[in-house]
């Protein structure tokens, strides 16, 4: 058979993955300055469980096992993993999360390129539905040193309600709803009264938001290495910062600010990290902007109404859902049918 | 000065070696001891062939005939025997063979008696007819009979004439060497052209990674006084040399697969192309030579101008191949072809003998699953969406892949080029298309047959209604014949009464049958439209090599016993 062309760019999996891998480094820098190394446990102990798990299914499916356990990416699954886990978490959840995402939500739909949703926001739903007391205890920023954080990952005795609270996101919500209580001994107080506490910061959470900003330093950094394009980020913040200004606007005492949301969570992670996922994310131009909008306004809604302690996870899993729908509906036009 | 240039999508930037092969002049090419002409080499009807095995023939004598409406004449580059009329492998990696005419050279390179025209009174449609008899395809790869493309739209006028010296194609110089050098001359061609076209401005587009072809063009438009005639350098970015990307380029108009670029006042010619026009009307030499570049793992890449016909390894000894050369590729690297041997001819097509070698031009590495990640989307210079066809093409989804505009695909190679999991996407596509045509091909057969079995049953139906009717008449007749004979029996005549003519409401209905069968087989033509139509040589020996694989399979499965 003809094979041109005899020539290719140096462009590979590997590379890709890598520059992803790189990109979170900035966060976890800021993870690691104000909650202490515990999260790099966490990075450690998913890695080598998604690594495992790939292994043996690799073997069991018959595939080449160097060449898909060096494309790195179970590593970037297992980074993500870790990182929208509390750092406190169990070894066991950990292990369960990545291997529930390597195994089951990656290998069983077809390994690499093949897996429908994003698996790492899989394995985040399916732990926090199956295990909402240990996926929700997050310590604020300085609090555990590095010993009790290791004691609470590896065992022994977890008083962790003792020492800890909820995400600011929760706690925030928490307080805007007990305010809008007249038997509440927070009634009336405005939404910067409320931030007033120890656990948040400037805009977001304290500490938290300069792990956001960290995931915003790598992820522009990923569109100038044009791993990722500008459509899902901006559509994501766009959208979530309309949909934010839109209720804050009419109620500032009940809901939270726009910048707040965007600093809060998963927000910037999701922006740039977990929707951008190619394999489970939308591809066309258009589809990118429709397909990361949807994700932004089920963020709010689940995050302003829901349960849960933050949504992007949900709404991400939703839209993954319309992807082959979207991208079919959204194919732009080819050369000589434009309309212009 | 400065012209308002427009942007094609995607495109991408290889290494283009392009210096290498451009330090020496272009050099002359020895007589070899053969030389095998093909006689198809154009888009179009196949030539037949004009002399027999024994025949002396001269320079420029006219060996093969151009056959139909749309095929191109093709001439013996030197004076000598004709040893053979018979099938030779082509340049092509299918190693198929294909008619050829193989003359061995007599040594005195005579010429035979030409004849010339003054195109500048000429008629046009006089000046196409010479031109297909003077075997005068485009040079740019395409190899499409030029006179067919030198008839202006309806209108009867052109609006601008884009003359193609891009060259986007790594490694390959020829085009370069020709501007460098043969400026003056191809501006006749031009001027000639735009004659014929009626066209009213001449673009010449040539890629800004060649400065000195852009001021020699540039000094010889100068030199000539003509106006309306202008050099344009282009942003270096592969394809910019795709007539619709470098018609996009100069004009903003982008003409879509499938539809005639006079329809949208433009028309595109490669410069080697404008060379030979002029070297056919100017001197009456027909198309014989090319320039060709010879490239890649040789020690002194170079022009030459080569005789058509002349057996590649002859041309390429010339430049001194490295010992490790284990390929000859026809084309660049991005969209060449790789030859089934040394000994292959050069054709019209041949701009380019890229020497390869394995470390040259390495296997690429394992193919990986695709990811999505778009790139080949970002790179493709039609606007498509690869990944979306390949995953279609995969899994034989053929009438998925045309909706996603499969044969908009111009297999530039762009998408190959930046994939990260190394899946050869332009080669799925060809695969794709391939199987289409194979089946459009069938389809008419069985449509042929379908037809013939169709009206197989309606003469035997109307046969029998004739029969009926004949009988009926008759019937008729003795009945009458029987009545004015007596009015004795009356009862025996209803007894025996003829058969029914059969309702009239029948025929009215077979003849709506017959029509909505007749639209739904012009709707069904419609919706697929025929991509077997005007195939160039080598697409056409790509259906052949895979048909000859494809009937040679069930025998295999046959002779192996069951596993």
């Amino acid at each position: 058979m003809n094979n041109s062309p005899f020539v290719r760019k140096a462009a590979s999996v590997q590379s890709v993955m890598l520059q992803v891998l790189l990109a979170l480094v900035p966060a976890i820098a800021a993870y690691v300055w104000f909650f202490g190394a515990g999260i790099l446990v966490q990075l450690a102990i998913a890695s080598a469980a998604a690594l495992a798990g790939e292994a043996a299914m690799l073997a069991i499916r018959g595939k080449p096992k160097a060449l898909f356990l060096t494309d790195l990416s179970a590593v970037v699954t297992a980074w993500l993993i870790a990182l929208t886990f509390p750092p406190i978490a169990p070894w066991w959840l950990t292990v369960t999360g990545t291997l529930l995402a390597v195994v089951v939500v990656k290998q069983l739909y077809g390994g690499l390129g093949q897996n429908p949703f994003n698996p790492a926001m899989a394995a985040f739903c399916l732990m926090i539905v199956a295990y909402p007391a240990l996926m929700s205890q997050w310590p604020a920023a300085g609090q555990l040193d590095f010993k009790t954080q290791l004691d609470l990952i590896f065992g022994g005795l977890r008083q962790v309600d003792a020492i800890t609270g909820a995400t600011p996101l929760d706690a925030l919500r928490t307080a805007l709803r007990s305010a809008a209580n007249p038997d509440s001994q927070l009634h009336g107080l405005r939404t910067s009264q409320l931030m007033d506490g120890p656990a948040f910061g400037l805009l977001g959470g304290k500490g938290s938001e300069w792990i956001a900003l960290g995931y915003l330093v790598g992820g522009l950094w990923l569109i100038r290495q044009r791993i990722i394009t500008w459509h899902i980020p901006a559509a994501f913040c766009g959208a979530l910062f309309a949909s934010a200004l839109l209720l804050w606007g009419m109620r500032p005492d009940a809901f939270a600010s726009p910048l707040f949301h965007l600093a809060s969570g998963g927000a910037m992670l999701g922006a740039f990290f977990i929707l951008t996922d190619p394999v489970s994310g939308a591809t066309t131009p258009r589809g990118k902007l429709l397909f990361a909008a949807g994700a932004a306004i089920f963020t709010y809604v689940i995050r302003s109404f829901g349960a849960f302690p933050d949504g992007v996870a949900f709404a991400t899993l939703l839209m993954n859902i319309l992807v082959p729908l979207i991208d079919m509906k959204t194919q732009a036009p080819v050369f000589g049918h434009k309309k212009d | 000065m400065l012209r308002k240039l427009f942007k094609f999508h995607g495109g991408v930037k290889p290494q283009t070696n392009k210096t290498q092969s451009t330090t020496e002049p272009i050099a002359s090419v020895p007589l070899p001891d053969r030389l095998v002409i093909p006689l198809h080499q154009a888009v179009g009807g196949h030539p037949r062939p004009l002399v027999q095995p024994g025949d002396h023939v001269l320079k420029g004598q006219r060996i093969g005939g151009a056959d139909g409406n749309l095929s191109s004449a093709v001439h013996a580059s030197t004076s000598g025997i004709v040893r053979d009329v018979a099938q030779a492998v082509m340049p092509h990696t299918s190693g198929l063979t294909t008619l050829s005419v193989i003359i061995e050279p007599d040594g005195e390179d005579r010429w035979c008696e030409l004849e010339k025209v003054n195109y500048r009174s000429t008629p046009p449609d006089e000046l196409r007819d010479f031109l297909r008899d003077a075997g005068v395809v485009g040079l740019g790869g395409a190899v499409f009979p030029s006179y067919a493309k030198l008839k202006p739209g309806k209108e009867g006028k052109l609006k601008t004439l884009v003359i193609n010296g891009a060259e986007c194609e790594p490694f390959i110089t020829c085009d370069d060497m020709l501007m460098r050098e043969r400026a003056s001359d191809m501006l006749k061609g031009i001027v000639a052209m735009r004659y014929m076209l009626q066209a009213e401005e001449v673009l010449i587009g040539i890629e800004d990674n060649k400065p000195e072809a852009v001021a020699s063009v540039q000094a010889a438009i100068k030199a000539s006084g003509e106006t309306g005639i202008e050099a344009v350098a282009i942003p270096t970015r592969y394809p910019a040399g795709g007539a619709k990307q470098l018609i996009r380029v100069l004009t903003g108009i982008e003409v879509p697969h499938g539809r005639r670029s006079t329809d949208f006042g433009v028309q595109c010619f490669n410069v080697g192309t404008a060379f030979s026009i002029f070297e056919a009307l100017e001197h009456g030499r027909p198309l014989i030579s090319r320039l060709v570049t010879v490239a890649g793992n040789v020690t002194a890449p170079r022009n030459y101008d080569v005789l058509i016909g002349t057996p590649m390894d002859h041309l390429v000894r010339l430049a001194g191949p490295r010992p490790d050369t284990d390929r000859y590729i026809m084309g660049g690297p991005m969209m060449g072809v790789r030859m089934p041997g040394f000994d292959v001819p050069v054709v019209k097509a041949t701009n380019c003998v890229l020497v390869g070698s394995a470390t040259m031009f390495p296997a690429p590495p394992p193919e990986m699953p695709c990811i999505r990640c778009g790139e080949c989307a970002k790179a493709c210079p039609a606007d498509l969406a690869p990944f979306e066809m390949y995953w279609f093409s995969r899994s034989k989804n053929f009438g998925k892949a045309q909706e996603y505009h499969l044969f908009d695909c111009i297999e530039c190679g762009c998408c190959s080029f930046v994939c990260p999991s190394h899946i050869p996407l332009v080669d799925y596509f060809r695969f794709s298309k391939s199987e289409i045509w194979s089946r459009e091909r069938e389809k008419e057969s069985a449509d042929g047959a379908r037809d013939r079995f169709e009206f197989k049953n309606f003469r035997q139906e109307r046969e029998k209604q004739e029969k009926a009717e004949k009988l009926a008449a008759k019937a008729a007749a003795t009945r009458e014949k029987v009545a004015t004979e007596g009015a004795a029996t009356p009862a025996a005549a209803d007894g025996e009464a003829a058969p029914k003519p059969k309702p009239s409401g029948d025929d009215a209905k077979r003849a709506l049958i017959e029509a909505a069968m007749e639209k739904a087989r012009q709707q069904k033509a419609q919706v697929a439209p025929k991509n077997t139509d005007h195939l160039a040589p080598d697409v056409e020996a790509d259906i052949a090599a895979i048909d000859a694989r494809r009937n040679a399979a069930p025998a295999r499965a046959a002779d192996t016993p069951d596993a």
